[in-house]
């Protein structure tokens, strides 16, 4: 901290916007119609990204569609080890999980270990019938074999590059940005 | 934030912001109790000993099921099933539970300061599930999160104290924690049970028990200790109950949204009249049960290297 970290814009708020137009139309092209259909937002950014995609499809197919809020913070392998950790916040799924096709929503796809976390925190609510994944973010770098069904851009990066995806919901501005040498 | 902590030993080693940490971890794994599949595979590969010197199904029980909540293997030790009948010593019990490789012991013990005795000499950690008449920490824990969630805050309440102060833990942790967090707390009980010099906990003391529950927003009744009366402490329960039991005549005096607690196992119609430790306004008892699972998974959690 304190040194001056040089970081640059790569998607402002109409660019946000219309990547989730766009995964709002795909995922309802791709399940054929909203039947059957629930969204899942990963906290944190998960979760205002997936209430976005909430309004979109609701405006687009008319009718309601259910959001569940999962934190994934239990189910991470790395409780024990690592020292930068998240707030262990509150699950929320009002719903039944069975038979549903579920589309968990986060921000950034990185190395893969969240949604791998979240798959097993899922599948403890029930039997969906399908997972797909839509996130704002892809950087590359997996460790595991995930990817997503719903990408809003893909933005190769190093690994000493952080991405953030800034919302207007949690810090008053929507933007994503790529922070050189962070480490 | 983590907490920076070996052992949790009582309410007043912990610092405001460290029980507020362990209240908000609290509050979110509430909810895993309420799901279908009530386990989270966070503590996978964990070890917690519940080493209990003395009877308890309450806290027991609450510590194994939080335990097993978040996948740890959870074993539970009494006294009466151990080489304590053998006379093995406390010291020598837990050097050899050491050996074993746990990551938590939970312990119970008659005498006060044995959990403060283990966590010096072994390396794991320790949480004092209650040792004589010092502390029960993480009941204080439970109340005050059942406080929170029922008052919004703990600052500014005054919370009434009943029965028999003197031999009492849950009392004295209360008594600590209620006051860190900015609450006043009003004691009363028989003299014989009152502590001496116990104003000198930021509290006020009444002997007649009308006095402390006048305006109080929190009545938490104690336990009164049946094994007590051969220590000639007390006449007789029907004495104690004409006193100190919580009716429906006394409970008007405090306020109108006060809640009722007590840590249980109740004594119906010695320190509490069945109809309020039933009544659903007013009674939080089962909902205090009910937080002491999130509370203790909070605490195995934290322990073992989880923050917030």
């Amino acid at each position: 901290m304190g040194e001056k970290k040089s970081f640059k814009t790569v998607m402002d708020r109409d660019g946000i916007d219309r990547c989730l137009t766009r995964i709002a139309y795909e995922i309802l092209e791709k399940n054929k119609g909203m039947d059957d259909l629930v969204l899942v937002g990963i906290r944190t950014g998960g979760v205002f990204l997936a209430e976005r995609l909430k309004k979109k499809i609701s405006g687009i197919e008319g009718g309601d569609i259910s959001l569940g809020i999962l934190d994934v913070t239990l189910y991470r392998d790395d409780i024990s080890t690592s020292y930068k950790k998240q707030h262990p916040g509150k699950t929320d799924i009002t719903f039944s999980l069975d038979g549903k096709k579920v589309v968990l929503v986060d921000d950034v796809l990185f190395t893969g270990r969240t949604i791998r976390a979240a798959m097993d925190a899922l599948i403890d609510f029930g039997r969906p019938k399908m997972i797909q994944l839509a996130v704002l973010i892809d950087r590359g770098h997996r460790e595991l074999p995930i990817r997503a069904d719903f990408v809003g851009k893909n933005l190769p990066s190093s690994l000493w590059e952080a991405v953030t995806v800034n919302l207007v919901e949690k810090n008053g501005i929507d933007e994503v940005i790529i922070v050189e040498d962070a480490k | 934030m983590k907490l920076e902590k070996k052992d949790i030993l009582g309410i007043q080693d912990l610092s405001v912001g460290e029980i507020n940490l362990i209240l908000a971890t609290a509050e979110s794994f509430l909810e895993i109790s309420t799901r279908e599949i009530k386990k989270v595979p966070t503590l996978r590969g964990k070890t917690v000993i519940n080493l209990f010197f003395e009877a308890s199904t309450r806290t027991r029980t609450s510590f194994e099921i939080a335990g097993k909540r978040l996948s740890a293997d959870t074993i539970n030790i009494s006294a009466s099933t151990s080489s304590v009948v053998k006379g093995e010593t406390l010291i020598d019990t837990a050097r050899n539970l050491e050996a074993m490789n746990p990551d938590v012991i939970v312990i119970r013990h008659s005498a006060a300061g044995a959990p403060r005795l283990l966590a010096s000499l072994i390396r794991q950690s320790i949480i004092n599930a209650g040792d004589g008449a010092h502390e029960h920490p993480s009941q204080a824990l439970l109340d005050m999160m059942t406080i929170k969630e029922k008052k919004g805050a703990i600052a500014g309440l005054k919370v009434a104290i009943i029965g028999d102060i003197a031999h009492s833990r849950v009392a004295r942790s209360n008594i600590y924690g209620l006051t860190k967090m900015g609450a006043s707390v009003a004691l009363a009980g028989p003299a014989t049970m009152m502590p001496r010099d116990i104003e000198q906990m930021g509290i006020t003391v009444h002997n007649k028990m009308e006095e402390a529950i006048s305006n109080a927003d929190v009545v938490m009744m104690l336990r009164i200790q049946l094994e007590r009366q051969k220590q000639n402490i007390f006449p007789s329960l029907r004495e104690y109950s004409q006193h100190y039991c919580l009716n429906r005549r006394n409970i008007a005096l405090a306020k109108k949204d006060a809640i009722v607690m007590h840590p249980g196992p109740i004594n119906r119609g010695v320190e509490i009249s069945p109809d309020i430790a039933d009544d659903p306004d007013r009674s939080v008892i089962l909902d205090q049960v009910n937080k002491g699972v999130a509370v203790r998974m909070a605490l195995l959690y934290l322990l073992t290297g989880g923050s917030q």
